[in-house]
């Protein structure tokens, strides 16, 4: 696959592993997160670890949209397709997410719950479209990425004034939940951290496709105020291993700078058009609740109520379910870096992706779900 | 020994006549839906004798005895259809104990409403592939739900056959050291299902791979009598498979994702829908295992058989007592090949 393969090529990958040993010192620390699902998933599907010396540390971070949803919100979406009987449109992952006391929308479907798999929210139009007695909502989540078409959706709705469609909006925002991460890491003011290197996390591997959207320049407060390196990386595996070279380069040089390894793709400034529609359609949130990591100020869209109309959270009663995580599950110290997946008492035991108690088992792209999918061989044949 | 035909007012209207409930209802409606399109279409002895079961010469050995139910949506895809699917399906599962398969059975749940040219065309393309493998369709059964009860069509078939003398092939026989072999390219038929599903308008060029694949066993049963396991591995695709192996038998599974053959439409659909190749369901391929040392000439065997023209040793199995399949990736890293989570894909077969 051309624009694909060479980025997964065999031979560049043992080059950059074998510099990227020659670089490390080995009084040093490398312990480095991975914000994005997106890498956690690639580095275990291609086992990027193995090619890793054992002072480089990866870390799994929340980048993962379906593991952060809080589990009230997805018992929110389980409750509304029940109660007020309309057609939900989801993508495939949500469908497993287990809310309050382990439903799901699978179990729902099974109940008899209209719930539609869709692959895109222009899909779940479409079907709005076709189905004109019939209240269709959309399950929107994700970061950036995923939250500029939700915006061209939103409009083309009012243009077309399709009564019966609705988006039930659970888009969250990037810096801010890496803001989070870094006063929680440092447990202390930037600052003191600034000298005293306070904190488990030296460096950053940072979002692919949420950078084509917001930009570099949207990084540069993590070098700048928290003072810790970031380096903004493609998904493929050669994206991750030249992201790494770079993160080591600057903490061997002792520099804190935003780097763009993903050229070919990002820009300083982002999509300006995307983010434009954004503004348009979305407000932020003055806080959200993120599964593991607990509320996060201004870390999430709410529809702007010019748009209310086409708002799920207007148009019905959807409720503030609280519902909290196992007490076992060590899910909010996996994604601080704190603990590894394994770590956890209930990993691969009582938690499993076929039955997940916390959000990093709930998607492929969790913390836990890719160590058990991909990696959980060395932890036996380290035992 | 055929029976007396019975004379209908009308021949079934097949180009514009639909399943009516008449038709599993016992009564001539049926008698005609079964001579004018099951009969017809399968045309052989034990059908023409209109009995409700078949009476059947069987050599001596072991019997095998496989049963499938096929309820893949859409009903035509490229490559195939239910009907054909549902004939290889089950001579497959006979097939991978090694088994030269003798007599099918048909069962078919019709929703009322379904066009009989649909139906027609489902049954001529199952006639067809029986036909192609040599094995007669002797007995089989028709049941007709009301409209919206049903999906068009389900289809159970179920499978005999006898094992050569000498043959032991089981899922629980993989023993370290033996080499794991793979007749060829992966995730075609999954693909060109989903690829054809309604709400997915993809163009892209993959047909499915279904096919009997029990010729191509009989002639690696001839090059190796010794084959430890054979699985095709439809649901849940080669990790499925293996890992099924893994556990029967005891043992890990070592792979090389480069010695793994998927072709460039497939990889590129999996890739634009985020789907793991190693999860997605085929109908004509299979694993087999066998000692080390006969790897190459069963290697050899599947290569001159037109359906194994692409085969490939694919790894090895390993001692493990955690079962684990753990694949060498293209990078030079290892992961495991895990068990499918949930469903990947619905109605797939």
């Amino acid at each position: 696959m051309k624009y694909l393969d060479e980025f997964r090529d065999g031979r560049l990958a043992q080059g950059l592993a074998a510099r990227i040993r020659r670089e490390i010192e080995p009084d040093r620390r490398y312990a480095l997160m991975e914000f994005c699902g997106g890498h956690t998933h690639a580095i275990g599907r291609y086992g990027i670890e193995d090619l890793l010396p054992a002072e480089v540390r990866l870390i799994h971070g929340p980048g993962c949209p379906v593991c952060v949803l809080p589990s009230g919100r997805l018992q929110a979406a389980i409750d509304l397709v029940e109660r007020e009987r309309v057609m939900l449109c989801s993508y495939g992952d949500l469908l497993r997410v287990p809310g309050a006391q382990g439903d799901t929308l699978l179990k729902a479907k099974a109940r008899g719950a209209d719930v539609r798999m869709v692959y895109s929210i222009s899909d779940a139009l479409e079907i709005a479209r076709t189905h004109p007695d019939r209240p269709v909502v959309f399950f929107a989540i994700g970061f950036e990425t995923t939250t500029p078409p939700t915006a061209v959706v939103l409009r083309q709705a009012r243009r077309e004034q399709l009564g019966n469609f609705s988006v039930y909006c659970n888009h969250v925002l990037t810096p801010p939940a890496l803001r989070a991460l870094l006063a929680t890491d440092l447990s202390s003011s930037p600052q003191e951290a600034a000298t005293c290197g306070a904190g488990v996390i030296d460096g950053f591997i940072g979002p692919a496709h949420v950078s084509t959207v917001i930009g570099t320049r949207a990084y540069e407060f993590v070098a700048a105020e928290y003072h810790r390196p970031l380096v903004i990386a493609g998904f493929e595996p050669l994206d991750v291993l030249q992201s790494i070279l770079m993160l080591v380069r600057q903490i061997n040089a002792g520099e804190v700078r935003v780097e763009n390894e993903y050229a070919r793709a990002v820009g300083a400034d982002g999509n300006r058009k995307a983010q434009a529609l954004m503004d348009e359609v979305f407000e932020v949130r003055p806080s959200f609740e993120w599964r593991g990591l607990g509320e996060l100020p201004n870390s999430a869209l709410a529809i702007r109520p010019a748009f209310a109309d086409w708002d799920a959270e207007c148009r019905f009663a959807v409720p503030a379910i609280q519902a909290s995580d196992h007490k076992a599950c060590a899910c909010g110290e996996v994604l601080r870096g704190v603990k590894r997946p394994e770590e956890c008492k209930v990993f691969a035991t009582a938690c499993t992706p076929d039955h997940p108690l916390g959000s990093c088992m709930v998607s492929a792209e969790g913390a836990c779900a890719a160590h058990y999918h991909y990696g959980r061989f060395r932890q036996a044949v380290a035992s | 020994m055929s029976a007396r035909r019975e004379t209908y007012a009308r021949t079934l209207d097949l180009a514009r006549g639909c399943v009516e409930i008449g038709h599993g209802g016992g009564g001539r409606a049926m008698a005609q839906l079964i001579e004018e399109l099951f009969l017809a279409a399968f045309d052989n002895d034990w059908l023409r004798a209109q009995d409700d079961c078949a009476r059947l010469t069987v050599p001596v050995g072991r019997l095998v005895m496989a049963t499938d139910s096929h309820v893949v949506s859409p009903l035509f895809f490229p490559g195939g259809d239910i009907g054909c699917l549902s004939v290889h399906g089950t001579l497959n599962d006979v097939a991978m104990a090694g088994a030269r398969p003798l007599y099918l059975a048909a069962s078919f749940i019709l929703e009322e409403g379904f066009p009989l040219a649909d139906l027609q065309r489902i049954v001529a393309s199952m006639a067809r592939a029986a036909r192609a493998a040599e094995v007669p369709i002797v007995t089989g059964d028709t049941k007709v739900v009301e409209r919206g009860k049903g999906d068009g069509v389900f289809i159970t078939t179920t499978g005999v056959g006898v094992i050569p003398a000498g043959v032991d092939i089981s899922a629980s026989r993989a023993r370290p050291g033996d080499a794991v072999l793979l007749s060829g390219a992966l995730g075609e038929h999954g693909m060109a299902v989903l690829a054809q599903r309604e709400n997915l308008s993809f163009d892209a060029p993959i047909e499915s791979d279904t096919a009997a694949l029990h010729g191509l066993v009989a002639a690696m049963v001839a090059a190796v009598p010794d084959i430890h396991c054979l699985r095709d591995p439809t649901r849940g695709g080669l990790s499925s498979a293996l890992n099924e192996i893994a556990r029967q038998s005891g043992v890990g599974m070592r792979l090389r994702e480069a010695a793994i053959p998927v072709r460039e439409p497939v990889r590129a659909l999996c890739e634009f829908l985020g789907l793991d190749p190693l999860y997605v369901a085929n109908e004509g391929k299979l694993l087999a295992i066998c000692p080390a040392a006969v790897a190459e000439t069963l290697l050899a065997a599947m290569r001159a058989h037109p359906l194994g023209r692409e085969a490939a040793l694919i790894g090895q199995v390993v001692a493990d007592p955690h079962g684990f399949v753990e694949m060498e990736t293209v990078l030079g890293g290892c992961r495991l090949v895990d068990w499918l989570s949930g469903e990947q894909l619905p109605r797939i077969c």
